[in-house]
Protein backbone atom coordinates (compact mmCIF):
# COMPACT_ATOMS: atom_id res chain seq x y z
CA UNK A 1 0.00 0.00 0.00
CA UNK A 2 1.17 3.32 -0.86
CA UNK A 3 -0.05 6.81 0.21
CA UNK A 4 -0.97 9.20 -2.72
CA UNK A 5 -1.27 12.35 -0.47
CA UNK A 6 -0.68 13.27 3.23
CA UNK A 7 -2.76 16.60 3.13
CA UNK A 8 -5.24 18.88 0.62
CA UNK A 9 -1.87 20.31 -0.92
CA UNK A 10 0.36 17.45 -1.31
CA UNK A 11 2.44 17.05 -3.92
CA UNK A 12 1.26 14.92 -7.40
CA UNK A 13 4.61 13.85 -8.71
CA UNK A 14 5.09 11.64 -6.01
CA UNK A 15 1.84 9.81 -6.40
CA UNK A 16 2.27 9.07 -9.94
CA UNK A 17 5.62 7.78 -9.29
CA UNK A 18 4.38 5.67 -6.41
CA UNK A 19 1.03 4.64 -8.79
CA UNK A 20 3.88 3.40 -12.06
CA UNK A 21 6.42 1.79 -10.26
CA UNK A 22 5.24 0.70 -6.72
CA UNK A 23 3.88 -2.48 -7.52
CA UNK A 24 0.66 -1.64 -4.95
CA UNK A 25 -2.56 -2.98 -4.11
CA UNK A 26 -3.83 0.19 -2.68
CA UNK A 27 -3.06 4.22 -2.89
CA UNK A 28 -4.34 6.38 -0.20
CA UNK A 29 -4.80 9.92 -1.00
CA UNK A 30 -5.65 11.52 2.50
CA UNK A 31 -6.51 14.83 2.17
CA UNK A 32 -8.98 16.62 4.55
CA UNK A 33 -7.86 18.00 7.40
CA UNK A 34 -9.61 20.50 10.23
CA UNK A 35 -8.83 23.39 8.24
CA UNK A 36 -9.54 21.77 4.86
CA UNK A 37 -13.15 20.56 5.79
CA UNK A 38 -13.64 23.56 6.92
CA UNK A 39 -13.11 25.63 3.72
CA UNK A 40 -14.91 22.73 2.00
CA UNK A 41 -18.22 23.26 3.88
CA UNK A 42 -17.41 27.16 2.74
CA UNK A 43 -17.01 26.44 -0.50
CA UNK A 44 -20.19 24.53 -0.49
CA UNK A 45 -22.77 26.98 0.96
CA UNK A 46 -21.12 29.81 -2.33
CA UNK A 47 -21.91 27.07 -4.74
CA UNK A 48 -23.89 23.91 -3.82
CA UNK A 49 -21.73 21.82 -6.73
CA UNK A 50 -18.57 22.39 -4.68
CA UNK A 51 -17.09 21.53 -1.69
CA UNK A 52 -14.62 18.60 -2.65
CA UNK A 53 -10.54 18.99 -2.87
CA UNK A 54 -9.93 21.64 -5.42
CA UNK A 55 -6.84 19.06 -6.91
CA UNK A 56 -8.99 16.52 -7.34
CA UNK A 57 -10.20 16.47 -11.00
CA UNK A 58 -6.09 16.89 -11.87
CA UNK A 59 -5.11 14.01 -9.37
CA UNK A 60 -7.76 11.45 -10.64
CA UNK A 61 -6.86 12.41 -14.32
CA UNK A 62 -3.27 11.73 -13.62
CA UNK A 63 -3.36 8.67 -11.55
CA UNK A 64 -6.56 7.09 -12.70
CA UNK A 65 -4.94 5.34 -16.00
CA UNK A 66 -1.71 3.91 -13.69
CA UNK A 67 -4.91 2.83 -11.30
CA UNK A 68 -6.05 0.67 -14.06
CA UNK A 69 -2.68 -0.65 -15.79
CA UNK A 70 -1.68 -2.28 -12.44
CA UNK A 71 -4.57 -2.99 -10.78
CA UNK A 72 -4.29 -0.67 -8.23
CA UNK A 73 -7.45 0.64 -5.75
CA UNK A 74 -7.73 3.89 -5.23
CA UNK A 75 -9.08 5.26 -1.83
CA UNK A 76 -9.29 9.45 -0.81
CA UNK A 77 -11.30 11.44 1.59
CA UNK A 78 -10.90 14.19 -1.54
CA UNK A 79 -14.98 13.97 -1.28
CA UNK A 80 -14.88 16.85 1.71
CA UNK A 81 -17.43 18.21 2.15
CA UNK A 82 -19.43 16.92 -1.23
CA UNK A 83 -18.62 13.43 -1.12
CA UNK A 84 -20.87 12.61 -4.04
CA UNK A 85 -20.71 15.67 -6.06
CA UNK A 86 -17.01 14.54 -6.60
CA UNK A 87 -17.62 10.77 -7.30
CA UNK A 88 -19.89 12.41 -10.17
CA UNK A 89 -16.80 13.97 -11.25
CA UNK A 90 -14.67 11.08 -11.12
CA UNK A 91 -16.89 8.91 -12.76
CA UNK A 92 -16.83 11.41 -15.39
CA UNK A 93 -12.79 11.82 -15.60
CA UNK A 94 -12.66 8.12 -15.49
CA UNK A 95 -15.17 7.88 -18.97
CA UNK A 96 -12.93 10.52 -20.74
CA UNK A 97 -10.28 8.44 -19.97
CA UNK A 98 -11.83 5.53 -21.88
CA UNK A 99 -11.17 3.46 -18.22
CA UNK A 100 -14.39 1.64 -19.37
CA UNK A 101 -16.11 -0.74 -16.30
CA UNK A 102 -14.42 1.53 -13.77
CA UNK A 103 -16.46 1.35 -10.64
CA UNK A 104 -16.96 4.48 -8.29
CA UNK A 105 -17.85 4.29 -4.67
CA UNK A 106 -18.90 6.71 -2.69
CA UNK A 107 -19.11 6.87 1.19
CA UNK A 108 -21.64 9.13 2.67
CA UNK A 109 -23.06 9.17 5.89
CA UNK A 110 -20.85 11.90 7.56
CA UNK A 111 -22.68 14.52 7.72
CA UNK A 112 -24.60 14.61 11.16
CA UNK A 113 -26.02 18.16 10.49
CA UNK A 114 -29.76 16.49 11.65
CA UNK A 115 -28.50 14.85 14.81
CA UNK A 116 -27.63 17.99 16.30
CA UNK A 117 -29.82 19.76 18.95
CA UNK A 118 -29.76 22.54 20.90
CA UNK A 119 -28.54 20.42 24.03
CA UNK A 120 -25.46 19.17 22.14
CA UNK A 121 -22.51 19.87 24.22
CA UNK A 122 -19.62 21.32 22.06
CA UNK A 123 -16.76 21.03 24.32
CA UNK A 124 -13.81 23.70 24.25
CA UNK A 125 -16.37 26.21 24.30
CA UNK A 126 -17.71 23.89 26.74
CA UNK A 127 -21.53 24.93 26.43
CA UNK A 128 -24.41 23.88 24.60
CA UNK A 129 -25.52 24.49 20.69
CA UNK A 130 -27.89 26.79 22.00
CA UNK A 131 -25.70 28.88 24.46
CA UNK A 132 -23.35 29.28 21.55
CA UNK A 133 -25.58 31.07 19.52
CA UNK A 134 -24.24 30.68 16.73
CA UNK A 135 -25.84 29.40 12.83
CA UNK A 136 -24.06 25.76 12.03
CA UNK A 137 -22.36 25.42 8.84
CA UNK A 138 -21.54 21.65 9.20
CA UNK A 139 -21.34 18.48 11.41
CA UNK A 140 -19.07 16.02 10.71
CA UNK A 141 -18.61 12.48 12.15
CA UNK A 142 -15.13 10.58 11.56
CA UNK A 143 -16.75 7.54 10.03
CA UNK A 144 -14.25 4.21 10.29
CA UNK A 145 -13.09 1.52 7.86
CA UNK A 146 -16.38 0.17 7.75
CA UNK A 147 -17.95 1.90 4.42
CA UNK A 148 -14.94 1.16 2.71
CA UNK A 149 -14.37 -2.45 3.60
CA UNK A 150 -18.11 -2.62 1.98
CA UNK A 151 -17.14 -0.69 -1.07
CA UNK A 152 -14.25 -2.66 -1.46
CA UNK A 153 -16.33 -6.02 -1.18
CA UNK A 154 -18.33 -4.71 -4.14
CA UNK A 155 -15.25 -4.33 -6.39
CA UNK A 156 -14.57 -0.20 -6.20
CA UNK A 157 -11.88 0.54 -8.12
CA UNK A 158 -12.13 4.38 -6.67
CA UNK A 159 -13.16 5.23 -2.78
CA UNK A 160 -14.51 8.63 -2.29
CA UNK A 161 -15.20 9.24 0.69
CA UNK A 162 -16.16 12.85 3.32
CA UNK A 163 -14.89 12.58 6.89
CA UNK A 164 -13.18 9.03 7.66
CA UNK A 165 -10.54 9.22 10.52
CA UNK A 166 -6.95 9.09 8.52
CA UNK A 167 -6.23 5.82 9.87
CA UNK A 168 -8.99 4.50 8.89
CA UNK A 169 -8.58 4.46 5.28
CA UNK A 170 -5.61 2.86 5.21
CA UNK A 171 -6.67 -0.14 7.63
CA UNK A 172 -9.60 -0.16 5.31
CA UNK A 173 -7.91 -2.00 2.47
CA UNK A 174 -5.87 -4.00 5.16
CA UNK A 175 -8.97 -5.69 6.37
CA UNK A 176 -10.18 -6.09 3.04
CA UNK A 177 -7.30 -8.10 1.37
CA UNK A 178 -6.61 -10.10 4.75
CA UNK A 179 -9.99 -10.70 6.01
CA UNK A 180 -9.15 -9.15 8.90
CA UNK A 181 -12.67 -9.49 11.09
CA UNK A 182 -13.61 -5.71 12.49
CA UNK A 183 -13.36 -6.74 15.86
CA UNK A 184 -9.60 -8.23 15.46
CA UNK A 185 -9.05 -5.68 17.73
CA UNK A 186 -4.94 -6.54 17.86
CA UNK A 187 -5.08 -6.56 13.75
CA UNK A 188 -7.11 -3.51 14.01
CA UNK A 189 -4.55 -1.62 16.51
CA UNK A 190 -1.90 -3.10 13.86
CA UNK A 191 -3.54 -1.24 10.86
CA UNK A 192 -4.01 1.75 12.78
CA UNK A 193 -0.35 2.23 13.68
CA UNK A 194 0.35 1.53 10.09
CA UNK A 195 -2.20 3.64 8.79
CA UNK A 196 -1.14 6.66 11.03
CA UNK A 197 2.33 6.49 10.00
CA UNK A 198 1.52 6.62 6.23
CA UNK A 199 -1.54 9.18 6.47
CA UNK A 200 0.52 12.05 6.19
CA UNK A 201 2.77 10.77 3.45
CA UNK A 202 6.33 12.55 3.35
CA UNK A 203 6.34 13.70 7.06
CA UNK A 204 7.22 9.48 7.22
CA UNK A 205 9.83 9.73 4.38
CA UNK A 206 12.15 12.36 5.33
CA UNK A 207 9.68 15.61 4.91
CA UNK A 208 8.80 17.74 7.94
CA UNK A 209 11.76 16.70 9.30
CA UNK A 210 15.22 18.24 8.19
CA UNK A 211 16.98 20.56 10.12
CA UNK A 212 20.35 20.78 8.28
CA UNK A 213 23.17 20.20 10.23
CA UNK A 214 21.15 18.29 12.55
CA UNK A 215 18.80 16.09 10.80
CA UNK A 216 19.93 15.99 6.82
CA UNK A 217 18.08 14.74 4.38
CA UNK A 218 19.11 14.54 1.06
CA UNK A 219 17.15 15.63 -2.15
CA UNK A 220 13.79 16.96 -0.92
CA UNK A 221 13.44 18.35 -4.15
CA UNK A 222 12.14 14.48 -5.18
CA UNK A 223 11.18 13.30 -1.74
CA UNK A 224 9.54 9.84 -2.10
CA UNK A 225 5.56 8.77 -0.76
CA UNK A 226 5.98 5.76 1.55
CA UNK A 227 5.40 2.12 0.83
CA UNK A 228 4.11 -0.10 3.72
CA UNK A 229 4.65 -3.57 2.98
CA UNK A 230 1.79 -4.97 5.44
CA UNK A 231 2.34 -8.65 6.21
CA UNK A 232 -1.12 -10.76 7.05
CA UNK A 233 -0.09 -10.61 10.92
CA UNK A 234 -0.40 -6.64 11.05
CA UNK A 235 3.50 -6.18 10.97
CA UNK A 236 4.92 -3.89 8.30
CA UNK A 237 7.98 -2.72 6.65
CA UNK A 238 7.73 1.50 5.72
CA UNK A 239 9.90 2.02 3.17
CA UNK A 240 10.19 4.19 -0.18
CA UNK A 241 11.02 3.84 -3.89
CA UNK A 242 14.24 3.58 -5.26
CA UNK A 243 15.42 6.78 -6.54
CA UNK A 244 13.40 9.12 -5.00
CA UNK A 245 14.76 11.51 -2.07
CA UNK A 246 14.18 11.77 1.33
CA UNK A 247 15.16 8.95 4.15
CA UNK A 248 13.14 6.34 5.97
CA UNK A 249 14.87 5.56 9.33
CA UNK A 250 14.01 5.22 13.17
CA UNK A 251 14.15 8.89 13.64
CA UNK A 252 11.12 10.14 10.71
CA UNK A 253 9.20 6.92 11.83
CA UNK A 254 9.53 7.73 15.59
CA UNK A 255 8.44 11.32 15.03
CA UNK A 256 5.65 10.40 12.94
CA UNK A 257 4.17 7.86 15.56
CA UNK A 258 3.45 10.66 18.22
CA UNK A 259 2.38 13.15 15.28
CA UNK A 260 -1.33 14.04 16.75
CA UNK A 261 -0.97 11.39 19.41
CA UNK A 262 -2.46 11.89 22.72
CA UNK A 263 -1.89 9.45 25.08
CA UNK A 264 0.01 6.90 23.19
CA UNK A 265 -1.62 3.88 25.00
CA UNK A 266 -5.17 5.00 23.59
CA UNK A 267 -5.44 6.29 20.47
CA UNK A 268 -8.83 6.72 19.46
CA UNK A 269 -10.23 5.93 16.35
CA UNK A 270 -14.02 5.20 15.38
CA UNK A 271 -12.57 1.54 14.65
CA UNK A 272 -10.41 0.81 17.87
CA UNK A 273 -8.84 1.79 20.84
CA UNK A 274 -5.18 1.68 19.59
CA UNK A 275 -1.98 0.88 21.54
CA UNK A 276 0.89 2.59 20.29
CA UNK A 277 2.82 2.90 23.59
CA UNK A 278 4.93 -0.92 22.90
CA UNK A 279 5.63 -0.08 19.58
CA UNK A 280 8.87 -1.86 18.26
CA UNK A 281 10.87 -0.20 15.67
CA UNK A 282 13.78 -1.93 13.68
CA UNK A 283 16.12 -0.59 11.38
CA UNK A 284 16.09 -3.10 8.38
CA UNK A 285 18.77 -1.69 6.15
CA UNK A 286 18.75 1.67 4.15
CA UNK A 287 15.08 3.41 4.18
CA UNK A 288 13.80 0.21 5.77
CA UNK A 289 12.37 -0.19 9.30
CA UNK A 290 10.20 -2.55 10.79
CA UNK A 291 7.29 -1.78 12.87
CA UNK A 292 5.67 -3.99 14.72
CA UNK A 293 4.04 -4.58 19.08
CA UNK A 294 0.86 -2.22 18.43
CA UNK A 295 -2.31 -3.34 20.28
CA UNK A 296 -5.76 -2.40 20.50
CA UNK A 297 -8.64 -2.80 22.56
CA UNK A 298 -12.22 -2.49 22.12
CA UNK A 299 -13.10 0.55 19.74
CA UNK A 300 -15.29 3.72 21.16
CA UNK A 301 -19.03 3.59 21.61
CA UNK A 302 -18.96 7.39 20.67
CA UNK A 303 -17.73 9.18 17.63
CA UNK A 304 -15.92 12.82 17.46
CA UNK A 305 -17.77 14.95 15.57
CA UNK A 306 -16.39 18.09 13.98
CA UNK A 307 -19.23 21.29 14.10
CA UNK A 308 -18.31 23.75 12.08
CA UNK A 309 -19.63 27.45 12.66
CA UNK A 310 -19.76 30.93 10.62
CA UNK A 311 -16.11 32.42 12.13
CA UNK A 312 -16.44 35.43 9.79
CA UNK A 313 -13.32 37.05 8.15
CA UNK A 314 -9.64 37.23 9.05
CA UNK A 315 -8.35 40.33 7.89
CA UNK A 316 -4.50 40.22 7.93
CA UNK A 317 -2.01 43.23 6.48
CA UNK A 318 1.66 43.42 5.98
CA UNK A 319 4.66 45.97 5.24
CA UNK A 320 7.82 45.69 5.33
CA UNK A 321 11.06 47.91 7.12
CA UNK A 322 14.07 47.49 6.19
CA UNK A 323 18.16 48.61 7.29
CA UNK A 324 18.87 50.54 9.85
CA UNK A 325 16.31 51.18 12.25
CA UNK A 326 14.12 48.46 10.28
CA UNK A 327 12.89 47.39 14.02
CA UNK A 328 11.99 50.84 15.28
CA UNK A 329 10.04 51.90 12.57
CA UNK A 330 8.05 48.57 12.29
CA UNK A 331 7.26 48.83 15.85
CA UNK A 332 6.05 52.31 15.35
CA UNK A 333 4.40 51.28 12.49
CA UNK A 334 2.18 48.80 14.37
CA UNK A 335 1.59 50.99 17.11
CA UNK A 336 0.32 53.71 14.45
CA UNK A 337 -1.90 51.08 12.88
CA UNK A 338 -3.31 49.84 16.70
CA UNK A 339 -4.39 53.78 18.00
CA UNK A 340 -6.33 54.41 14.45
CA UNK A 341 -8.48 51.19 14.23
CA UNK A 342 -9.29 51.93 18.11
CA UNK A 343 -9.57 55.67 17.76
CA UNK A 344 -10.49 56.59 14.24
CA UNK A 345 -12.98 53.70 13.22
CA UNK A 346 -14.28 52.72 17.18
CA UNK A 347 -12.89 48.92 16.56
CA UNK A 348 -12.98 46.74 19.57
CA UNK A 349 -12.03 43.43 17.99
CA UNK A 350 -8.96 41.64 19.15
CA UNK A 351 -6.35 43.00 16.97
CA UNK A 352 -2.91 41.16 16.36
CA UNK A 353 0.27 43.12 15.39
CA UNK A 354 3.35 40.89 14.48
CA UNK A 355 6.90 41.92 13.75
CA UNK A 356 7.85 39.39 11.74
CA UNK A 357 11.77 38.87 11.65
CA UNK A 358 11.79 39.94 15.81
CA UNK A 359 8.80 38.46 16.97
CA UNK A 360 5.88 36.67 15.27
CA UNK A 361 5.31 32.91 15.20
CA UNK A 362 6.32 33.36 19.22
CA UNK A 363 5.34 36.85 19.58
CA UNK A 364 3.23 35.60 22.77
CA UNK A 365 6.36 34.47 24.47
CA UNK A 366 8.18 38.05 23.60
CA UNK A 367 10.97 38.22 20.97
CA UNK A 368 14.35 37.15 20.14
CA UNK A 369 17.27 39.11 20.13
CA UNK A 370 17.63 42.75 19.05
CA UNK A 371 19.09 44.04 15.94
CA UNK A 372 16.83 42.33 12.60
CA UNK A 373 17.36 44.90 9.81
CA UNK A 374 14.90 43.68 7.54
CA UNK A 375 11.41 43.56 9.80
CA UNK A 376 8.12 42.63 8.26
CA UNK A 377 4.57 44.33 10.09
CA UNK A 378 1.90 41.50 9.75
CA UNK A 379 -1.33 42.54 11.42
CA UNK A 380 -4.96 40.50 11.43
CA UNK A 381 -8.55 40.89 12.85
CA UNK A 382 -10.64 38.06 12.99
CA UNK A 383 -14.39 40.30 12.43
CA UNK A 384 -18.01 38.81 11.94
CA UNK A 385 -18.21 42.53 10.35
CA UNK A 386 -16.27 42.54 7.09
CA UNK A 387 -15.84 46.38 7.11
CA UNK A 388 -13.53 45.93 9.81
CA UNK A 389 -11.26 44.22 8.58
CA UNK A 390 -11.27 46.10 5.49
CA UNK A 391 -10.11 49.15 7.86
CA UNK A 392 -7.41 47.05 8.85
CA UNK A 393 -6.30 46.91 5.30
CA UNK A 394 -6.97 50.36 4.75
CA UNK A 395 -5.29 51.60 7.44
CA UNK A 396 -1.61 49.31 6.90
CA UNK A 397 -1.78 50.40 3.36
CA UNK A 398 -2.19 54.00 3.92
CA UNK A 399 1.12 54.10 6.20
CA UNK A 400 2.79 53.83 2.87
CA UNK A 401 2.25 58.08 2.88
CA UNK A 402 1.52 58.48 6.43
CA UNK A 403 3.29 55.81 8.21
CA UNK A 404 7.21 55.77 9.26
CA UNK A 405 9.86 56.02 6.54
CA UNK A 406 11.00 53.47 3.91
CA UNK A 407 7.88 51.44 4.09
CA UNK A 408 7.17 49.27 1.15
CA UNK A 409 5.75 45.78 0.16
CA UNK A 410 2.06 46.24 1.20
CA UNK A 411 0.43 42.77 0.32
CA UNK A 412 -3.88 42.77 1.97
CA UNK A 413 -5.65 39.59 1.90
CA UNK A 414 -9.23 39.17 3.55
CA UNK A 415 -10.87 35.67 3.48
CA UNK A 416 -13.65 34.09 5.37
CA UNK A 417 -13.63 31.96 8.08
CA UNK A 418 -15.24 28.70 9.58
CA UNK A 419 -14.92 28.39 13.72
CA UNK A 420 -14.72 24.41 14.32
CA UNK A 421 -15.24 22.60 17.83
CA UNK A 422 -16.26 19.13 18.61
CA UNK A 423 -18.75 17.04 20.04
CA UNK A 424 -19.58 13.24 20.60
CA UNK A 425 -22.69 11.21 18.93
CA UNK A 426 -23.35 7.75 19.82
CA UNK A 427 -22.39 5.53 16.92
CA UNK A 428 -25.58 3.48 16.73
CA UNK A 429 -27.27 6.83 14.79
CA UNK A 430 -24.56 6.64 12.42
CA UNK A 431 -24.15 4.32 9.16
CA UNK A 432 -22.35 4.71 6.13
CA UNK A 433 -24.16 4.83 3.32
CA UNK A 434 -22.55 3.81 -0.20
CA UNK A 435 -23.23 4.64 -3.78
CA UNK A 436 -21.92 2.99 -6.90
CA UNK A 437 -20.95 4.96 -9.86
CA UNK A 438 -20.11 2.42 -12.67
CA UNK A 439 -18.24 4.29 -15.81
CA UNK B 1 31.78 19.18 35.39
CA UNK B 2 28.21 19.85 33.71
CA UNK B 3 27.68 21.78 30.11
CA UNK B 4 24.91 23.63 29.19
CA UNK B 5 23.76 23.04 26.10
CA UNK B 6 20.95 23.73 23.67
CA UNK B 7 18.43 20.52 23.99
CA UNK B 8 18.46 20.62 19.29
CA UNK B 9 22.19 19.17 20.42
CA UNK B 10 20.92 16.19 21.43
CA UNK B 11 17.32 15.66 20.85
CA UNK B 12 14.83 16.28 17.97
CA UNK B 13 11.15 17.04 18.10
CA UNK B 14 8.03 16.86 16.37
CA UNK B 15 4.69 19.08 16.69
CA UNK B 16 1.16 18.19 16.08
CA UNK B 17 -2.44 19.69 16.54
CA UNK B 18 -5.79 18.83 17.43
CA UNK B 19 -8.45 21.62 17.88
CA UNK B 20 -6.84 23.89 20.56
CA UNK B 21 -4.58 21.28 22.17
CA UNK B 22 -0.98 20.70 20.57
CA UNK B 23 1.75 18.04 21.16
CA UNK B 24 5.20 17.31 20.79
CA UNK B 25 7.14 14.45 21.01
CA UNK B 26 10.84 14.78 21.69
CA UNK B 27 12.95 11.86 20.78
CA UNK B 28 17.26 11.29 22.39
CA UNK B 29 19.24 10.87 19.46
CA UNK B 30 21.04 8.31 21.43
CA UNK B 31 19.47 6.06 23.87
CA UNK B 32 22.11 7.44 26.80
CA UNK B 33 20.39 10.50 26.75
CA UNK B 34 16.74 9.77 27.76
CA UNK B 35 17.11 9.85 31.57
CA UNK B 36 18.03 13.69 30.96
CA UNK B 37 15.35 13.93 28.49
CA UNK B 38 13.12 12.26 31.55
CA UNK B 39 14.61 14.06 34.51
CA UNK B 40 14.55 17.63 32.80
CA UNK B 41 12.29 17.95 30.16
CA UNK B 42 9.23 18.23 32.82
CA UNK B 43 5.78 19.44 32.27
CA UNK B 44 6.41 21.78 35.17
CA UNK B 45 9.37 22.94 33.37
CA UNK B 46 7.68 23.65 30.10
CA UNK B 47 4.93 25.63 32.40
CA UNK B 48 7.23 27.53 34.09
CA UNK B 49 9.33 28.74 30.65
CA UNK B 50 6.18 29.33 28.00
CA UNK B 51 3.20 29.09 30.01
CA UNK B 52 2.27 32.71 28.55
CA UNK B 53 1.62 30.19 25.25
CA UNK B 54 0.95 26.77 27.36
CA UNK B 55 -1.70 28.35 28.85
CA UNK B 56 -3.50 24.73 29.71
CA UNK B 57 -2.40 21.80 31.87
CA UNK B 58 0.46 19.95 30.31
CA UNK B 59 0.65 16.05 30.18
CA UNK B 60 3.63 13.99 29.47
CA UNK B 61 4.08 9.87 28.34
CA UNK B 62 7.07 8.22 28.30
CA UNK B 63 8.11 5.68 25.89
CA UNK B 64 11.56 4.38 26.85
CA UNK B 65 12.05 1.73 23.86
CA UNK B 66 11.82 5.04 21.72
CA UNK B 67 13.70 7.33 24.04
CA UNK B 68 11.03 9.73 23.57
CA UNK B 69 8.39 11.70 25.50
CA UNK B 70 5.26 13.22 24.36
CA UNK B 71 3.93 16.07 25.79
CA UNK B 72 -0.08 16.81 25.32
CA UNK B 73 -0.58 21.04 25.78
CA UNK B 74 -3.71 22.00 26.36
CA UNK B 75 -5.06 25.35 25.77
CA UNK B 76 -1.94 26.07 23.63
CA UNK B 77 -2.63 27.25 20.17
CA UNK B 78 -4.38 30.59 20.89
CA UNK B 79 -7.99 29.07 19.88
CA UNK B 80 -6.82 26.56 17.31
CA UNK B 81 -6.10 26.15 13.63
CA UNK B 82 -9.21 27.95 12.92
CA UNK B 83 -9.12 30.53 15.12
CA UNK B 84 -5.68 31.79 16.06
CA UNK B 85 -4.63 34.86 15.09
CA UNK B 86 -0.74 33.80 15.31
CA UNK B 87 0.73 32.60 11.49
CA UNK B 88 1.54 29.45 12.71
CA UNK B 89 -1.96 28.27 13.86
CA UNK B 90 -1.06 24.91 13.90
CA UNK B 91 2.00 25.47 16.41
CA UNK B 92 4.37 23.86 13.99
CA UNK B 93 6.98 25.48 15.01
CA UNK B 94 6.21 24.74 19.06
CA UNK B 95 8.40 21.81 18.68
CA UNK B 96 11.56 24.29 17.56
CA UNK B 97 10.85 26.20 20.86
CA UNK B 98 10.86 23.00 23.06
CA UNK B 99 14.27 22.47 20.95
CA UNK B 100 15.51 25.54 22.24
CA UNK B 101 15.63 24.63 26.05
CA UNK B 102 18.78 24.62 27.64
CA UNK B 103 19.95 21.34 29.39
CA UNK B 104 22.52 20.49 31.70
CA UNK B 105 24.87 17.29 30.86
CA UNK B 106 26.73 15.69 33.53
Amino acid sequence: MGTGAGFSADRLDPAVDLARRGNLNAIVFECLGERTLAAGLREKLVDPSLGYNPLLETRMRTILPFCRANNTCLITNMGAANPLAAGNLVANVAGKLGLQGMRIAVVTGDDVTDLLNDNTRLFEPGCTLKDFEQPVVGANAYLGAEGIVQALQQKADVVITGRVADPSLFLAPLQHFFEWQYNDWMRAGAGTMIGHLMECAAQVTGGYFADPGYKNVDDLVSVGFPIAEVQPDGTAIITKLTGTGGCVDLRTVKEQLLYEVHDPARYLTPDVTADFSSARLNSEGVNRVSISGAHGTERPQELKVTVAFDGGFLGEAELSYAGPGAEERARMANEIVDERLRHVHGIRTTLRCDLIGVSSLHHTLGQYEMGSKDVRIRCAIRTPDRNEAENLLWEVESLLCCGPAGGGGYRGNIQSSVLTYSTFVDRAQISPRLDILDV
Amino acid sequence: MTQRIPLREIAHARAGDKGNRSNVSVFAFDAKHYSILVDQITPERLKQTFGALFTGPIQRYLLPQLSGLNFVLDEALEGGVNESLNLDSHGKSWSSLILSLEIELP
